[in-house]
C-alpha cells in the first residue's frame, strides 16, 4: 500500500501547500505533547509521593500493642499487654503465606537526647533490634563490612550496624569504622558494618542516622526481655497483607486474652493499603491525563479532518480527472486516508519527541536545584509512548474517514465540470 | 468498436425531467475518426459521458469492444476507463503540480505498470507530442497547446482502444487548434479509434465522419473528405 509512487503522490500533494500543511499539523503536534507531558507530570508527582514510602516492601503491615477497651476473661479493659519473642514464631507457623515477619524494638528516636558516645564524640541516634530480614523488607545497601546474620542473634553478639549520618557524627573523616566501638547507653558494640538506605527519598537524614543491632542483644542490654516492641510482616507476592491481617490480629488477641471483638488493642499501619490508595489515586490521575490530553488532541484532529476536507473539495476536479484516467474510488479514498495518516503521525512524533525534549530539560532542572517535595523524576514509559502512538494512527485513521469518503461521493462526470 | 443501440437519457431537477438523449443508435468501427457535431444542448457532451463511462444511459445498450456496459460499479468503471479509454478535455485538466512526464504516466500508475517501464513509456509518449525536452516542466510553464500535447500523450499512454476528444480545441487558437489535429490526424492514421466532440466546422472536416445531434436525436450521419490539418499549419 505505501509504494514508493505512493510515498510522491503524498508528499506532492503536502508539500503543495507548505504552510497549510504546517498550521494543520500543529494542531495534532500540540495535542500529542500535552498529552504526553501531561502524563509525565502525572508520573513525576506519583514518583515523588511514593518515595515517602521509602523502599519498604510495599506488600507490609506494621503492627503494636495499644490498650485493650474491652473487659475479658476476668482482665480489666485499659490493660496494656506486649508481644512476646513466641508471639512471631506463633504467626509463622500458624498464618499461612506470610514472607517475613520481623519484631522490631526500638530506642531514641525523634528529638531524642544523646544517647552514643565514642571517645570525646556524641550523638542522638535511632536504635533498632532487628531479624536479619529485616534487611528484605526494608533495602539498604551494605557500604562496609555486613548487616546482622542469625549466629548474632543467637550468641547475642554485642555487634551494631550503622548508617552512614552516624558515622558522620562520631568519626573523623577517613578513620576506620569497621572493629571499631561505640557506646550505646553505656554498653559498648562493635561495629560491623555500614550501610546506606538503597534510593532513599526524602527521609534520607533520618535513615542515616540510625543503628541496627541483633535483635536478641538489643533485648538483653537494654532490659526488654522476651518483649517485642512492634513487628513488620511481609506477605508473599501474590497474597496481599491486608487479606491476611486479620488472622495475625485474631491470633495475637487469641494469644493476649485479648476479647476478639476488641479492634483497638492492636494498632497496625497496613503500607500495602495506604499504597494501594495512593496508586488507585494516581491510576485515576493518569487517566484524567489521557482524557484532557485526548481531548486536546481531538481539537488537532478535527482541524485535520477539516483541512483535508477543503482539500477534496479544492481537488474535486483533480479527483474526477484521476478517475477518467482509471483510478479506483479505493486508490483515491487509500490516498486522501494515507495523506491525513502520514500528516498525524508526523506531526505526532514530532509532538512526542518535543513533550520528551521538555522532559529532559525539566529533569535537568530538578537535578540542578535539588530535590523538590511530592515531585520526582517525571517522565513516561515506552508504553504510554506506544499508546500515544496507537491513538495517532486511529485519530490519523478518523480524521481521514469522512473527507476520503466525500472524495468518491461524487460522479466523475460531475467531479470534471467543476470549475 | 462501438455499438450503441437506442440510447436513452434523461436529467430529473426537482420535478423537471429533461430528456437529453432519445435514442441514439451509431456504431464506431475500428480505426475511425468520428466528429461528433451539435449545439449547446443538443446532447453530445452526455453522449461523450455516457461513451466515457463517466455517466450511465438509463435505457439502451453500449457495447465497447465486445463488452457490454452495463450496471458498471465504480470499480469496473474505472477499469475499463483505464483500459479501454483515453480521454482528452477542452481544459486539458493536467495536474498542475506535477510535471509533463509525471501527468503522462499517471493512467499507467493506475494499471499498476512498474515505475522505470512508467517512466520510459511516457517518455516514448512525449517525444511522439514532439515535447521530450519539456518533460520535467510543470503544466503552468507550458503554452496551451503545449498542455494540449501533453494531455493527448497522457491520453495515449495506457494504449487505449478509443480516445474521447470532448472539445480539444475549445481553448486554443486557430493555429494551434490546427496544430492539435494534426497531431490527433497522424495519431488516426496509425489505426487509433478517435471520437471528437466539437461544434467548429473546420474541425470537424478533419475527420472522416460528422454525425450531427439535434435535440437528443442523430439527424445526420455522413463519411466526410477528410481535409489535412497539415494543409492549414
Amino acid at each position: 500500500m505505501f509504494s514508493r509512487d505512493r510515498w510522491d503522490e503524498i508528499l506532492e500533494a503536502l508539500n503543495a501547500n507548505k504552510f497549510r500543511t504546517f498550521l494543520t499539523a500543529f494542531g495534532v503536534f500540540w495535542g500529542i505533547t500535552i498529552l504526553v507531558l501531561l502524563l509525565a507530570l502525572t508520573n513525576g508527582l506519583k514518583n515523588g509521593v511514593t518515595a515517602d514510602f521509602g523502599n519498604f516492601a510495599t506488600n507490609s503491615m506494621f503492627m503494636w500493642t495499644q490498650g485493650t477497651s474491652k473487659p475479658y476473661k476476668g482482665l480489666p479493659k485499659g490493660r496494656y499487654f506486649n508481644y512476646k519473642i513466641d508471639d512471631v514464631a506463633a504467626i509463622k507457623s500458624e498464618i499461612p503465606n506470610l514472607k517475613y515477619v520481623s519484631p522490631r524494638n526500638q530506642l531514641g528516636g525523634y528529638n531524642g537526647a544523646n544517647n552514643v558516645i565514642r571517645g570525646t564524640k556524641s550523638g542522638a541516634f535511632e536504635i533498632y533490634g532487628d531479624y536479619p530480614e529485616f534487611i528484605k523488607q526494608r533495602p539498604m545497601d551494605i557500604l562496609q563490612g555486613r548487616f546482622i546474620s542469625y549466629s548474632d542473634i543467637e550468641a547475642k553478639r554485642k555487634i551494631c550496624v550503622i548508617g552512614t549520618g552516624v558515622v558522620k557524627g562520631l568519626y573523623d573523616k577517613d578513620e576506620t569504622v569497621l572493629g571499631t566501638y561505640i557506646k550505646i547507653n553505656g554498653v559498648n558494640f562493635l561495629v560491623v558494618g555500614t550501610f546506606k538506605m538503597s534510593n532513599s527519598q526524602g527521609d534520607g537524614e533520618q535513615d542515616a542516622s540510625t543503628i541496627y543491632m541483633p535483635f536478641t542483644t538489643f533485648g538483653q542490654a537494654f532490659n526488654r526481655g522476651e518483649n517485642v516492641g512492634w513487628m513488620a510482616i511481609t506477605a508473599v507476592d501474590d497474597v496481599s497483607i491486608t487479606s491476611v491481617k486479620q488472622q495475625i490480629f485474631d491470633l495475637m488477641k487469641f494469644r493476649h486474652k485479648v476479647d476478639p471483638t476488641d479492634d483497638r488493642a492492636i494498632g497496625h499501619f497496613d503500607l500495602s493499603e495506604q499504597f494501594g490508595r495512593i496508586n488507585g489515586l494516581f491510576s485515576i490521575l493518569s487517566l484524567v491525563g489521557y482524557f484532557v490530553g485526548a481531548l486536546v488532541l481531538m481539537s488537532g484532529i478535527i482541524g485535520i479532518s477539516n483541512i483535508m476536507l477543503i482539500v477534496v473539495k479544492e481537488r474535486t476536479k483533480e479527483i474526477g480527472v484521476r478517475r477518467a484516467l482509471g483510478a479506483s474510488p479505493w486508490s483515491i479514498k487509500s490516498q486522501i486516508l494515507q495523506e491525513s495518516l502520514i500528516l498525524t503521525i508526523l506531526s505526532g512524533m514530532v509532538g512526542i519527541s518535543f513533550a520528551a525534549l521538555v522532559i529532559w530539560v525539566m529533569n535537568s532542572i530538578l537535578d540542578n536545584v535539588g530535590p523538590v517535595d511530592n515531585f520526582a523524576n517525571p517522565s513516561v514509559s515506552m508504553q504510554v509512548v506506544f499508546t500515544a502512538l496507537i491513538i495517532l494512527i486511529v485519530s490519523g485513521v478518523l480524521a481521514g474517514l469522512i473527507p476520503a469518503n466525500s472524495a468518491t461521493k461524487m460522479k466523475p462526470v460531475d467531479a470534471l465540470r467543476i470549475e | 468498436m462501438i455499438q450503441i443501440k437506442d440510447l436513452h437519457k434523461s436529467y430529473h431537477m426537482g420535478s423537471n425531467s429533461l430528456h437529453v438523449l432519445k435514442g441514439i443508435n451509431f456504431d464506431v468501427k475500428e480505426g475511425e475518426l468520428v466528429s461528433i457535431m451539435g449545439s449547446s444542448g443538443s446532447g453530445k457532451s452526455t453522449l461523450l459521458n455516457i461513451l466515457g463511462m463517466l455517466d450511465e444511459a438509463d435505457i439502451g445498450q453500449y457495447i465497447l469492444d465486445g463488452v457490454p456496459i452495463k450496471n458498471l460499479n465504480e470499480k469496473i468503471a474505472a477499469k475499463y476507463r483505464n483500459e479501454f479509454l483515453g480521454f482528452i478535455f477542452q481544459s486539458f485538466n493536467l495536474i498542475n503540480y506535477k510535471s509533463a512526464l509525471d501527468n503522462v504516466s499517471m493512467p499507467l500508475y493506475y494499471k499498476g505498470v512498474k515505475r522505470k517501464e512508467r517512466t520510459e513509456k511516457a517518455m516514448h509518449y512525449l517525444e511522439k507530442v514532439g515535447l521530450a525536452q519539456w518533460s520535467h516542466h510543470l503544466p503552468s510553464e507550458l503554452s496551451g497547446g503545449q498542455k494540449q500535447r501533453v494531455a493527448i500523450a497522457r491520453a495515449l499512454a495506457s494504449d487505449p482502444k478509443v480516445l474521447l476528444a470532448d472539445e480539444p480545441t475549445g481553448a486554443l487558437d486557430t493555429k494551434t487548434s490546427y496544430e492539435v489535429m494534426e497531431l490527433i490526424q497522424g495519431i488516426n492514421d496509425e489505426g487509433k479509434t478517435i471520437l471528437v466532440v466539437t461544434h467548429e466546422d473546420d474541425i470537424a472536416h478533419m475527420t472522416k465522419r460528422i454525425v450531427n445531434l439535434k435535440d437528443g436525436l442523430i439527424i445526420d450521419d455522413s463519411p466526410v473528405e477528410q481535409i489535412r490539418a497539415s494543409a492549414h499549419v
